[in-house]
């Protein structure tokens, strides 16, 4: 009984989060209520006993990955949405699509799934197991994840760069020259905003 | 059966001359394509000969078969030839007037461009022309049928840059077609009642057959249909258009194809059916009253012609009403006899109305010459004889044979005195018409044009502009006098009926009840002789009182007569009449209906409506491609929606 | 040590659905690419879940070990996805998705 209203009432903090993402106009705000999804989605994987991977969901997920959009959010000084035109096939095929879809999905697994109830904490997920399984039977994957994360790292180095300032050498006036490109780029948006 | 006499040699040797000058003629220098012209025709002509003097009347009819062509169950035709009386000839005057219109030729046209052409084609003619009479079945007839249409439009329209000419060789092609569509519909009854259409097993069962009542039986409705086809080929009524139009080939055709044989393939071939038209009397009798209707009708257009080559087509489409009458009245052997006299005299008018031609630098009407007597005395003098002979003055070769022609009109159980009477009037006209062509050419003064005028037009071969009316060249004038001699010697063969004679073994198979031939005594054939003569005569002394003594008077008569003599003039208006009633209709129906409805609305629109519709389905798909991240998205989900409604469907089921 | 409850499995599937829904409508109606780019990740979530969900429900624990690597592949991604977007800031000088629209010819 607990459990159910404990799963209710993160459940609601979650749509509320999601929702809340539409909802907002500041790209900011938004990326608050994701964390909060995110925070509240950790408390729902403890309830599933899967404690390995609602920690590494608020150190990684919340504590990372949001962290850097709201950097960059930061960074690129993004303001408000503004009312622009968008695409008429967006909304007039997308949204109707969209939820067609969630309602039939919705509709078979009420009517159709004869799959028992979840009892809590029957599987835990304890890192121990996890590794156990990690460095077992996922252990190609893992070091294709690991090789994956350093492409990752290099591609984003490079594509965040400002261009010339990477790895080749410079002469100096042209080195000076495009340092100061960044503080002008800033400064132009904020001045537009 | 018989002696091996390589019967396929004589249409095949015309063949090769036409092949090698055809193919290589361009290359050759004149001499040479005359050489090779003139070499297979004459083979030909001689073999004919050496066939001649084998020819035992007791062994006849010859086979020679060629190879098998067409075995289709029970029904078969093959390439094979046969020969006998009629068909020996018909073989030896298409190949002796043929040759002599060849030599002809090489002076006429010596100094055209398409020379090789000219000869290639006259070679091709003769080969059809020769697989028409020698054919064995009337598949293989047909295809010389056809290849002489063929050669005719050719020749005709030989000078296809000029529109009249390719007009008259399109009229000319597309009148016969008409005829050969009835032809074929009878070789198609053939086939379905009797299974075979070789002459000796078909006539084999007809023989059998009772003669048909009146009515429309099989027989009859074969022997119809038989007629339109000879009506097309032979320039009868109503088919007989073309042949005027054709004259605007050059003249060596108009004397080989329509004056001498290829029209005279229609007399042929009711010839060689004789046994199916003895069994349908209906259809003989429309045989005979359509020769004999157009024997007076185009006689009667020829009186007003002014152009030299029209006077004697029209007299053609007369006489060859004359062998239909004939043949109408199961006088068949005189139709033949006709034939042949026909080919003399009436290939030698047109051979010296080329003379004449020639001699005045082009000039086609009568009007601008006159007495050419003193400039080509040797042209005047054959020309005259073949008048003679057409005329039916007494000793020359067609008194003899249009005289058995009326009698048999007159006597033959099929015959009736109304087809002697028109035949009589025919003769007078024909009479008159043909001396009013002799004074109008050839006496009084010269009314041509002088040397700078006479450059400028005529036959394209013949702006010598030579200023002076000259005799041709002995190239032209031999065949001239060969054929003269025909004209007045060629008709003592069937004097006592000889020539009937020999070919009775062909025309035997009459009906028994029909054998008993003249009913009338000799005294009343003396009779009819007489007055046919008087017609010859009379009508000669109209023409020298018209047209030699008192030259004023035609025109007061022309002027009298006014509209009448327009209607003649323009020959009836037969011509305007076919337009309004059947050209026009067919080409507004056609371009109304096959070319925009059909060719523009449905084809044309099918192939234009598909790229159209290609064009509006990427106008319309390209806005998927609209560089927007969101549409895409949108695009995406909905994609993303159908593959899961059809993934649930399919597990739901 | 409370009894043992269970919570039916639908139930968290349904609630990964509207997780999932939500991103998807994000993605269609936002305009700022940063916010789109959240959207992708609130869909990644929502996915987590019923991994997690389902995890449970077999008892198999590779289940959980795939929400690992879709973590870690939704990091990686992040970053390159982030370094992009300020590429593109840098040359088109704007957030708003619609004017990035040089994808088409």
């Amino acid at each position: 009984m607990l459990h159910l209203a404990l799963f209710a009432f993160f459940g609601i903090i979650c749509v509320a989060g999601a929702i809340n993402l539409l909802v907002q106009r500041h790209p900011i705000n938004s990326a608050l209520s994701l964390v909060v999804v995110m925070a509240s989605l950790a408390a729902e994987y403890l309830l599933l006993g899967a404690e390995f991977v609602a920690a590494i969901q608020v150190i990684v997920y919340a504590g990372a990955i949001m962290v850097l959009f709201i950097f960059t959010i930061m960074l690129l000084n993004a303001g408000e949405e503004e009312r622009t035109k968008g695409s008429r096939v967006a909304i007039l095929l997308g949204v109707p699509g969209v939820v067609i879809g969630a309602v039939l999905v919705a509709w078979v697994l009420i009517h159709h799934s004869n799959t028992q109830s979840v009892t809590i904490g029957a599987l835990l997920g304890d890192p121990k197991s996890i590794a156990r399984l990690l460095f077992s039977d996922f252990l190609l994957p893992f070091e294709v994840t690991s090789v994956l994360i350093l492409i990752a790292i290099m591609g984003a180095v490079v594509l965040a760069s400002r261009p010339g300032a990477v790895a080749r050498p410079q002469t100096t006036p042209a080195a000076a020259k495009e340092e100061n490109e960044g503080p002008q780029l800033v400064a132009a948006g904020r001045e537009r905003r | 059966m018989t002696p091996n006499l390589y019967l396929w040699l004589i249409p095949v040797l015309p063949l090769a001359g036409a092949a090698i000058n055809g193919f290589f003629g361009r290359s050759f220098s004149k001499k040479t394509i005359s050489a090779v012209a003139l070499f297979f025709p004459g083979i030909a002509f001689l073999y004919a000969l050496d066939i001649a003097a084998m020819f035992s009347s007791s062994a006849a009819p010859y086979f020679c078969e060629l190879a098998p062509w067409i075995r289709a169950g029970a029904f078969h035709a093959d390439f094979a030839f046969y020969l006998d009386q009629l068909s020996l000839v018909m073989l030896l005057v298409v190949t002796g007037v043929g040759f002599l219109i060849h030599i002809y030729s090489v002076g006429y046209m010596a100094d055209d461009d398409g020379y090789y052409r000219f000869m290639s084609y006259l070679n091709l003619f003769m080969f059809f022309m020769l697989t028409l009479i020698l054919a064995k079945n009337y598949l293989l007839m047909f295809i010389g049928w056809e290849g002489v249409g063929l050669a005719s439009y050719l020749l005709i329209g030989f000078w296809f840059i000029k529109d009249s000419a390719a007009s008259a060789g399109k009229k000319a092609f597309i009148v016969n077609r008409i005829g050969d569509f009835g032809f074929l519909i009878a070789l198609f009854l053939l086939i379905k009642h009797f299974g075979t259409l070789d002459f000796t097993k078909l006539f084999e069962q007809i023989a059998a057959q009772p003669v048909e009542a009146a009515g429309i039986g099989t027989l009859t409705s074969i022997g119809l249909l038989l007629m339109v086809g000879a009506a097309g080929k032979s320039a009868q009524i109503p088919l007989y258009v073309w042949l005027p139009d054709a004259m605007e080939g050059p003249t060596p055709v108009s004397a080989l194809i329509h004056a001498a044989t290829m029209v005279t393939a229609g007399v042929y071939m009711v010839a060689r059916s004789h046994a199916i038209f003895e069994r349908a009397p209906g259809a003989l009798t429309v045989v005979a009253i359509v020769g004999t209707l157009t024997a007076l009708f185009a006689a009667t257009i020829g009186i007003c012609q002014t152009d030299i080559k029209k006077v004697l087509a029209y007299s053609t489409v007369s006489q060859l009403g004359y062998m239909f009458m004939a043949c109408g009245v199961a006088a068949f052997s005189a139709g033949i006899f006709h034939l042949m006299t026909h080919a003399f005299f009436k290939g030698l008018l047109f051979l010296a109305a080329g003379s004449v031609i020639h001699g005045v630098g082009g000039e086609q009407d009568m009007r601008k010459m006159g007495g050419l007597r003193q400039y080509m005395p040797v042209t005047f003098a054959t020309m005259g004889i073949a008048t003679l002979a057409i005329a039916g003055i007494p000793g020359l070769a067609g008194f003899f044979s249009k005289d058995e022609i009326l009698w048999k009109a007159y006597s033959s159980p099929y015959g009736s005195w109304i087809y002697w009477l028109i035949g009589v009037v025919t003769a007078f006209i024909t009479s008159f018409y043909m001396f009013r062509l002799m004074y109008m050419t050839f006496a009084g003064d010269y009314r041509g044009a002088t040397a700078s005028a006479a450059h400028a037009h005529g036959d394209r071969s013949h702006g010598h502009g030579h200023g002076e009316p000259h005799e041709s060249p002995w190239v032209m004038l031999g065949p001239l006098v060969v054929l003269a001699i025909l004209s007045v010697f060629g008709g003592w063969i069937g004097v006592g009926g000889r020539f009937e004679h020999f070919l009775a073994p062909v025309f035997q198979s009459a009906p028994a009840a029909d054998t008993v031939g003249e009913t009338a005594s000799s005294g009343v054939e003396h009779l009819l002789m007489a007055v046919s003569i008087v017609a010859a005569g009379l009508g000669w002394i109209l023409a020298w009182l018209l047209y030699s003594r008192l030259p004023k008077l035609p025109g007061v008569i022309a002027e009298a007569f006014g509209s009448l003599y327009r209607a003649v003039a323009n020959k009836y208006y037969i011509d305007e009449l076919y337009a309004v009633l059947f050209v026009k209709p067919v080409v507004d129906g056609s371009s109304a209906i096959l070319w925009k409805g059909v060719d523009q609305g449905i084809i044309d629109a099918i192939v234009n409506n598909a790229a159209d519709a290609a064009r509006h389905t990427s106008d319309n798909l390209r806005h998927m491609q609209s560089g927007n991240l969101r549409s895409y998205a949108g695009w995406v989900a909905a994609g993303g929606a159908v593959v899961i409604a059809y993934m649930i469907w399919m597990g739901v089921r | 040590m409370t009894s043992v409850t269970a919570i039916p499995l639908p139930y968290y599937l349904i609630l990964s659905g509207i997780l999932f829904v939500c991103g998807v409508l994000g993605f269609l109606i936002k305009r700022n690419i940063i916010t789109i780019f959240m959207s992708i990740e609130l869909m990644l979530n929502g996915v987590n879940l019923s991994f997690v969900a389902f995890a449970a429900h077999w008892h198999v624990l590779s289940g959980q070990v795939f929400v690992f690597f879709v973590m870690v592949v939704a990091a990686a991604e992040a970053a390159v996805g982030l370094a992009i977007i300020i590429a593109v800031y840098r040359t088109r000088e704007t957030l708003n998705v619609d004017q990035v629209n040089l994808l088409k010819l």
